[in-house]
């Protein structure tokens, strides 16, 4: 099978002309929806919730001790690591860590079920297998993902407190009037709307894998691994993009 | 029925299936059979839209089913059911999920109504109390009748078995036969079976296609099969020391005034 990146992109779209058409039965995606929510969505609160606080923490650390400075105020180390989480880390990086843990689930689950002939058999009871599959996992994921990009936001910035709090590294007074100040709401928008564009680029790039995976266990493996590397990719290509567009 | 006509079909540039006609009986169990590799299951898939011909006609009773575009394919499918080698049970769903999923996607009946069709099914391969289970819960011969349940649930009026017995005891193998043939029978289906189990054969095959390096090289009835004096089909199916024996009992029995 040709794997240059033209006949790639070509089916990768193909497939993403069967995933977004007409569903079956609307009731039914919305069931499936809901169970991938809680598979996708629920399930990825805690990695995000345990990579978050130490995310804030080692910011505000590293911020202390680069800003040890008499003409900086302390204040600054609170804003800055408010800044980070909200503009980076919260839906980027956050991005990048459920790319492996999400996006290698749903490779390896539709690849198991193409070499297992669960996907054909979907395909002769007349079922768009591709939208039944595929479909429900991007709505769940660019719906839910934004509520972990803010979890994310909210976790970090505790966590840069708690380490304020427990270090004494910073004021931790000091630290909350940094993370009040000069606050620019758009940039929990511009955040939102990364992490929906990820989920999309991570759970489609994942499921496109995964569906045109054949063989055995080993090329199931081969596909959820080129589905986290190259949804990784794709996430800082368009990081980049976004960013350039959304906030210059 | 179904109608194959001159069926042909390649992989890059391999021909796996050359030129071959068969008519399917409603009603009957047809059988292919053949070596591994000599395109007996690409000639399923093909038969089953799964594979597209390169040239050549399939017929479902009257409808070109291999010149149908992608909606008039989509309805016909619905009236196709499959039962695959190794069950092909959605792993996330349990056994009445599984058997309901063709009901929820394409009919408009109550909870109640699918509940009692789906129990109709299962009771009919002989499984109960079993809705609860997931797949791999159940043992070769359950995923093999959850399949069938699932391929009848619609009532339809093709159904296709690609290697119905394999991985199966010979026991729980005549009892997936046995049930396949009682339900093309009761329903009136028309029934083709890919497989290479000659105990399948000598028991079900109404109707047997013997594919030999993806060709149609003999064609006929169990018991045509005893008697036929094709040499690849005889080193097939008379492949072991104990066939060749039942067949010599079989032949001097004949024999006899």
């Amino acid at each position: 099978m040709k794997n240059n990146l033209f006949d790639l992109a070509g089916r990768y779209f193909i497939l993403m002309g069967k995933v977004l058409s007409k569903p079956e039965k609307r009731s039914i995606y919305g069931r499936r929806i809901l169970a991938e929510i809680a598979s996708l969505g629920l399930n990825s609160i805690g990695i995000v919730a345990i990579i978050s606080v130490f995310m804030g923490a080692v910011i505000t650390i590293q911020m202390a001790l680069n800003l040890e400075s008499p003409f900086i105020p302390k204040y600054l180390i609170g804003y800055a690591a408010r800044e980070s989480m909200l503009l980076e880390f919260s839906s980027t990086v956050v991005a990048l860590i459920l790319a492996g843990k999400v996006g290698s689930n749903i490779a390896s689950e539709i690849g198991t079920m193409r070499i297992t002939e669960q996907i054909d058999a979907l395909e002769i009871m007349g079922v768009n297998s591709a939208s039944y599959l595929i479909l429900p996992k991007i709505v769940a994921t660019v719906l839910f993902f934004p509520f972990l990009t803010i979890l994310s936001m909210g976790i970090g910035v505790a966590g840069g407190y708690v380490v304020c709090v427990l270090t004494g590294i910073v004021n931790p007074e000091a630290y909350i009037v940094g993370v009040q100040s000069d606050f620019k709401p758009f940039y929990i928008t511009y955040s939102l709307i990364k992490s929906s564009t990820f989920a999309f680029i991570i759970t489609s790039i994942s499921g496109f894998y995964g569906y045109y995976a054949n063989g055995n266990s080993l090329e199931v493996g081969r596909a959820s691994t080129q589905a986290v590397v190259v949804s990784s990719i794709v996430i800082l290509i368009f990081n980049l993009i976004l960013t350039q567009v959304l906030l210059t | 029925m179904i109608r194959a006509e001159h069926i042909v079909k390649s992989f890059d540039g391999r021909v796996v299936l050359n030129d071959i006609s068969a008519t399917f009986r409603t009603g009957t169990t047809n059988l292919i059979i053949g070596q591994s590799g000599s395109g007996k299951t690409v000639l399923l898939k093909s038969l089953v839209g799964l594979h597209r011909i390169d040239s050549g006609a399939i017929y479902y009773d009257d409808i070109c089913f291999s010149q149908l575009g992608f909606r008039e394919l989509k309805a016909i499918r619905r009236e196709v059911g499959m039962l695959f080698q190794g069950g092909a049970l959605l792993d996330s769903s349990n056994v009445e999920e599984n058997v309901r999923l063709p009901l929820d996607l394409f009919t408009s009946q109550s909870a109640e109504e699918k509940r009692e069709r789906v129990h109709f099914c299962l009771k009919r391969v002989n499984l109960e109390n079993v809705d609860h289970l997931y797949p791999a819960e159940l043992s070769g011969g359950m995923i093999k009748r959850v399949a069938i349940a699932r391929a009848i649930v619609l009532n339809p009026k093709y159904l296709f078995c690609d290697e119905p017995n394999s991985g199966l005891d010979p026991m729980t193998s005549v009892v997936i036969d046995n049930l396949i043939k009682e339900i093309t029978e009761e329903y009136n289906i028309t029934t083709i079976i890919n497989t290479h189990d000659m105990n399948s054969v000598l028991e079900i095959g109404e109707h047997v296609l013997f594919i030999y390096k993806g060709q149609k090289w003999w064609e006929g009835t169990k018991h045509d099969i005893l008697h036929t004096d094709n040499r690849e089909l005889n080193d097939f199916v008379f492949a072991s020391t104990m066939a060749k024996r039942a067949k010599a009992c079989s032949q001097i029995h004949l024999d006899e005034p």
